[in-house]
C-alpha cells in the first residue's frame, strides 16, 4: 500500500492513470455494437494493422507515431468494412490477409531497420503494451485526452442511430437512416479506439479491452443503455485495478489489465447464471 | 384517386440473375395485399426493391404524390442476432424514429409519447421495460411491429411476420393487423399462409417465374388459390 501511495505522487503515474481511465472508458463504448454486429474480428484485424503502421512510423522516425498510425488504421477500417460486404472477396479472408500481412511486414521492417539493441524487447512491448503506459510524454497524454473526448461526444450524439443500425440494419435503412455512413462511422471510431488502446495494452491485447466488458455486461443487464454504462464501469474498474496491481507486483500493465477483465468476466457469468430470468 | 403505388413491368432480381419479369400491379390506399410464393421465389427481394433497398432492374415504380418514402414502414424477416439482443422493449420501439430525427441526438417528448401509444395499440405497454430477448416470439413480433408503426403510418410492408408463431398467437397477430388495416393503413404482407389470405386479403400477388396479381376473389376462383376452394371465406 505504501508503495502505491508513493507511486501515485509521481506525475507519470498519475498521467498513466488518467489516460488508462479514458482509454478503458472509450474502448468499452463500442464493445456492445462490435459484438452484436459480429464485427469483433474487424477490431482484431485492425490491431494488427496498427502494429504494422507503428513499425513503419518507428522506422521513419516520425516525431509522433500517432500521425502515421491513426490515418493508416482508419483507412484500413473503412477498407475492411467494405470488403466485408463484397461477395467476391470473402470478408473474413480479407481481414485475415490484411492483418497477418501487416503483422509480418511490421516485424520485417523493424528487423531490417531497427537501430535498437533490444529488438525482441521492443517488439514484445508494442505487442503486449509492456510498461509504455508509464512512459507517456505530455503530447501523448493530450492526444489521448482529445481523442477520447471526441469519441465519447460522437458516441453520445449518434447513440440512437448507432443503436438502430446495430439492432437492425435493414430496418434502419428502410426507415431513412444513412446506414453506410453509420457503418463507416462505427469503423472509424473503432480504429481510433484501437490506436488509443495500443498505448495501454499493446496491439495484441486490444480486442480483450473492447470485448470483455461488453460480453460481461450483456450477461447481467437487460437494456442497451444499462449494458453500455455497465461496460464502461467494468472497463474503467479493471483498468485501474490492473494498473495498481501491475505497479505493486511489477507485472506487465497490459496483461494484468486483461487478466482482471477476464476474471471479472467470469464473475459476471456467475451472476448472470444465478439471476432468475 | 390515382393508386398509392403503381408498378409497371418490373424486372426483379440481382445483377447476375433475374428472378422474374413483367410484373405489374397497383396498390390503392386501404388495400391488404398478400404476397405468396415458394421459398426463394423472390418475395423478400420484391419488398426490398419496392423500398429502394435494392436496385430495380427494369420497369418503373410510381408512387402517388401524397406518399413519401418515410410513410412506408418495413418489418423485415427476423434475424438470428436480434433474438438475443440486450435491449429493452422501449428502446427498440422508439428506434423506429431513428431515421426521422435529422441531426437531433435525442428523441423528442412527442416521439416518446407516440412510441407509448403504439405500444398500447399493440397491447405491449406492460412490457415496456422488459428485455427483448426474454420475450416470446409473438411478443417480439409485436415489439417490431410497434417499431415499424413509429417509422411509418400509411403503408406497412411485413415480411413473414407470423413465421414461427403458434396458431393462437398467429391468429391474434392477424387480427391486430386487420385492425390497423381497418384504421386505413395499407398492408403488404409476405406470407405462406393461404388460408389467412382467404380470410384477410383484399388482393393476392402470387410470385413464380410468371407472377400473377389478382383480387382475392379472382385468386380463389380462377387463380392458384382455386385449389383451396374448401377454405372459409369471410366475404370481403
Ligand atoms: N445477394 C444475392 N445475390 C444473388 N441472388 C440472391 C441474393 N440474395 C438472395 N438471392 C437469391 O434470390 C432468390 C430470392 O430470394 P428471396 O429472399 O427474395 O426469396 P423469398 O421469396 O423471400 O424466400 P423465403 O420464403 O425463403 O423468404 C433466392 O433464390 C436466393 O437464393
Ligand atoms: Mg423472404
Amino acid at each position: 500500500m505504501a508503495t502505491l501511495i508513493e507511486y501515485l505522487s509521481y506525475p507519470f503515474v498519475r498521467n498513466a492513470l488518467i489516460v488508462a481511465v479514458l482509454i478503458a472508458f472509450c474502448s468499452s463504448l463500442m464493445g456492445v455494437t462490435l459484438v452484436l454486429k459480429r464485427m469483433s474480428y474487424i477490431g482484431d484485424g485492425l490491431s494488427h494493422v496498427a502494429f504494422g503502421a507503428l513499425a513503419v512510423a518507428s522506422v521513419l522516425k516520425v516525431t509522433n507515431n500517432m500521425l502515421i498510425i491513426l490515418p493508416v488504421t482508419v483507412v484500413c477500417a473503412v477498407i475492411l468494412l467494405s470488403a466485408g460486404k463484397n461477395r467476391l472477396i470473402k470478408g473474413d479472408a480479407a481481414i485475415a490477409m490484411l492483418s497477418v500481412g501487416a503483422l509480418a511486414f511490421g516485424y520485417l521492417l523493424l528487423n531490417l531497420f531497427s537501430v535498437s539493441s533490444n529488438l525482441a524487447g521492443d517488439v514484445c512491448s508494442t505487442l503486449f503494451g509492456s510498461q509504455s503506459i508509464l512512459t507517456l510524454n505530455p503530447t501523448d497524454v493530450y492526444i489521448s485526452l482529445v481523442l477520447s473526448i471526441v469519441v465519447v461526444i460522437v458516441f453520445i450524439v449518434f447513440y440512437n442511430r448507432i443503436f438502430a443500425v446495430t439492432f437492425d440494419e435493414t430496418f434502419a435503412k428502410a426507415s431513412g437512416v444513412n446506414v453506410s455512413f453509420y457503418n463507416i462511422l462505427i469503423a472509424v471510431i473503432i480504429a481510433v479506439i484501437i490506436v488509443l488502446a495500443m498505448n495501454l495494452v499493446g496491439s495484441l491485447l486490444i480486442s480483450a479491452l473492447v470485448i470483455f466488458p461488453a460480453m460481461a455486461s450483456m450477461r447481467v443487464f437487460k437494456s442497451f443503455k444499462a449494458v453500455t454504462i455497465a461496460s464502461c464501469v467494468f472497463s474503467v474498474f479493471c483498468a485501474l485495478l490492473g494498473i495498481m496491481i501491475a505497479i505493486i507486483a511489477g507485472t506487465p500493465v497490459g496483461a494484468t489489465i486483461v487478466a482482471c477483465d477476464a476474471v471479472l468476466f467470469l464473475v459476471f457469468c456467475g451472476i448472470g447464471a444465478l439471476r432468475p430470468s | 384517386m390515382p393508386p398509392l403505388i403503381s408498378c409497371n413491368n418490373l424486372t426483379i432480381g440481382f445483377e447476375d440473375r433475374v428472378l422474374y419479369r413483367d410484373l405489374s400491379f397497383d396498390i390503392n390506399s386501404g388495400d391488404y395485399l398478400f404476397v405468396i410464393g415458394e421459398n426463394g421465389a423472390g418475395k423478400t427481394t420484391l419488398m426490398k426493391t419496392l423500398l429502394g433497398l435494392k436496385k430495380l432492374l427494369g420497369g418503373e415504380i410510381k408512387v402517388s404524390s401524397g406518399l413519401k418514402l418515410s410513410d412506408i414502414g418495413y418489418l423485415p424477416q427476423q434475424t438470428v442476432v436480434q433474438r438475443d439482443f440486450p435491449a429493452s422493449v422501449f428502446e427498440i420501439v422508439i428506434s423506429g424514429f431513428a431515421g426521422k430525427s435529422g441531426f437531433k441526438p435525442f428523441y423528442s417528448a412527442d416521439q416518446k409519447k407516440l412510441a407509448v401509444e403504439n405500444m398500447n395499440k399493440l397491447g405491449i405497454a406492460d412490457l415496456k421495460n422488459k428485455c427483448y430477448r426474454e420475450l416470446s416470439g409473438g411478443q417480439q413480433q409485436r415489439v417490431l411491429l410497434a417499431r415499424t408503426l413509429c417509422a411509418a403510418s400509411k403503408v406497412l410492408l411485413l415480411d413473414e411476420p407470423v413465421a414461427g408463431l403458434d396458431p393462437y398467437v398467429t391468429e391474434e397477430f392477424y387480427e391486430l393487423i386487420r385492425k390497423l388495416n381497418e384504421e386505413g393503413i395499407t398492408i403488404i404482407m409476405i406470407s405462406h399462409d393461404i388460408p389467412a389470405a382467404k380470410k384477410y386479403a383484399s388482393h393476392v400477388l402470387h410470385i413464380t417465374d410468371e407472377p400473377t396479381f389478382m383480387t382475392k376473389r379472382q385468386y380463389f376462383s380462377e387463380g392458384y388459390g382455386a385449389g383451396f376452394a374448401i377454405l372459409k371465406d369471410n366475404g370481403n
